[in-house]
């Protein structure tokens, strides 16, 4: 089963400030810490993808009615929070897995080493038919 | 592993070599390069438990030719078959310096209806003699995506109708320069990945090296050829330091220059002087004597940055980059001072936008003026822009480090960077 794992700026549970205002230290034991969690994933075999994305100052919306100039919208957005800011996509062998996944993910140290308790949308990807379907 | 590791470095070799006869004898580049394709993959299979055959070569050649007819059988076309029938009569590959074969091979690879995305996995493919999964592993694609840019790739060579040989007069060098830009991209894209969390991509360094090398061998008398494997060399010689243990990158001014390998300096910078005493001077050139100049000061602070600064300053007037400019700008600082720097860069917002290195530029030079507040700034400005991730940490906790630094008491006047 795979899932997608995916996190957006700013939504985190903790009072953490943004990783602007961290020390060094802080900022380099968080980076260890999605490293670690990724080459443990990797070593058990449960990892697809890991990605993070270019910051919202990068992001551009696109609509389009298939005939005319597409509509192209540049950033600032004032919603900027609720972009995707990485994924993590898993192959596991249960949902229960998955969450475990996320659960840690979702406790990666902020200030202080506090877990920032950060929320982790959790999505199953669609998968191929069954073959006896 | 030793064995396998062997016949891969050795089809690797030959590869342009089997392909570079196929297509002599038969012609049909795209077809070839499949029937090639194959017959390195049946050898990769069966050389490491066989044993390698006495002459790689001609067995190479062999399966690949029987490979071409079969696939020539199942086909309708009469025409192939006319053409197969006629080829068979030309029996031995003329003897062509295997160098050669590699530079009319990356002459057609990078032909003109092809973009340098397509032109890469191609000439990783058809000349470096890697499989389409490697190169997939490589640019982290799944296969079937790179399977597909090759056809397609190889379907508009095909279009075009080019005969296997050097271009025409006259359009020599555009197509060389094509070559020389596709090797620099190949060559930077496993640059920027080395290391870490990556290592289990193909060396695309490696691999450029490689083919410059051939390249090389095969026009040993073009000063901008020259200028490309020198400045390949003298940077990848500092690969060893580039990068902490944890896969962090480390800037140039704070590299441990004992890890720098000697080796490829030496080389590097020989080449180098050779190329430029010819007077020809080009753009890869200029920025293999920077590399050179920086390889061969004993640090940072000792480096020779006038010498730097004039050769930014050539290299501005040939390219009219302001990617240049920003690095003479980095020399003018170093030279003579941040603000002679600082002033360099005003202006440059309109050419290049709200680009991660112009704040990443203007942040280091801040921080030489001693402007912490102003430089943290800027620091988290390109960290928020760049799209490489090891350059985004160290961004960030460079703009972390200063911010913490300006916030203690009595540290205005802007700390010593050491």
């Amino acid at each position: 089963m795979r899932f997608m794992l995916m996190q957006n700026y700013g939504s985190v549970e903790s009072d953490c400030p943004p990783m602007s205002q961290w020390t060094p230290e802080e900022i380099k034991a968080h980076i260890d810490f999605q490293h670690a969690l990724n080459a443990e994933l990797l070593e058990r075999g449960e990892l697809v993808d890991a990605q993070g994305l270019t910051g919202p100052e990068l992001a551009k919306f696109v609509v389009s009615d298939g005939v005319s100039a597409p509509v192209i919208t540049d950033g600032p957005f004032p919603e900027s929070k609720e972009l995707l800011a990485g994924y993590r996509i898993v192959d596991v062998e249960t949902a229960e897995r998955a969450l475990e996944i996320a659960a840690w993910a979702s406790a990666a140290p902020g200030v202080n080493g506090v877990p920032i308790r950060q929320w982790i949308e959790v999505r199953e990807v669609m998968s191929a038919p069954d073959p006896e379907v | 592993m030793t064995t396998s590791a062997g016949t891969e470095g050795l089809l690797r070799e030959l590869a342009p070599r089997v392909l570079g006869a196929v297509v002599r004898r038969y012609g049909h580049f795209a077809d070839a390069e499949d029937a090639v394709q194959e017959a390195l993959l049946a050898a990769a299979t069966t050389w490491p438990a066989d044993g390698k055959p006495d002459d790689p070569l001609a067995w190479l050649i062999r399966v690949a030719s029987r490979r071409m007819a079969d696939s020539y059988r199942r086909d309708d076309a009469r025409r192939r078959r006319e053409d197969l029938a006629f080829s068979w009569s030309l029996t031995q590959p003329e003897p062509v310096p295997a160098h050669d074969d590699t530079l009319i091979l990356m002459l057609m690879c990078c032909h003109p209806s092809l973009t340098p995305a397509s032109a890469i996995p191609l000439t990783l493919r058809a000349v470096g003699g890697l499989s389409t999964r490697e190169i997939a592993a490589a640019f982290l694609v799944p296969e079937a995506t790179m399977a597909q840019r090759i056809s397609r790739a190889k379907a508009r060579i095909k279009a075009s109708d080019e005969p296997f040989a050097l271009p025409p007069p006259g359009t020599g060098g555009e197509r060389l320069r094509s070559v020389l830009h596709v090797l620099y991209l190949i060559f930077n894209e496993g640059y920027a990945a080395s290391s870490g969390p990556d290592l289990a991509r193909t060396d695309l360094s490696g691999e450029a090296i490689r083919l410059a090398r051939d390249i090389h061998a095969a026009l040993p008398g073009d000063a901008e050829v020259t200028g490309l494997l020198a400045l390949m060399l003298l940077t990848d010689a500092r690969r060893p330091a580039r990068t902490r243990a944890d896969g962090e990158l480390v800037p140039l001014a704070e590299q441990d220059r004992a890890l720098w390998d000697r080796r490829l300096v030496a080389e590097g910078v020989a080449l180098i002087t050779e190329a430029l005493r010819r007077g020809q001077v080009g753009e890869y050139q200029l920025q293999a004597a920077v590399a050179a100049v920086h390889d061969q000061a004993a640090g940072h602070a000792s480096t020779d940055w006038a010498e730097i600064l004039a050769l930014y300053g050539l290299l501005e007037r040939m390219t009219g980059n302001p990617m240049v400019t920003l690095n003479r700008a980095v020399a003018a600082a170093m030279a003579h001072g941040p603000a002679a720097g600082l002033a360099l860069l005003d202006g440059l917002g309109d050419r290049l936008g709200d680009h991660h290195r112009l704040h990443s530029v203007r942040a280091h030079l801040l921080e030489l003026a001693g402007d912490t507040r102003a430089a943290a700034g800027e620091f988290q400005a390109a960290a928020a822009r760049t799209t490489n991730v090891r350059e985004q940490h160290y961004l960030t906790m460079k703009a972390a480090r200063l911010s913490a630094d300006s916030l203690r008491p009595g540290n205005t006047e802007g700390a010593g960077s050491g």
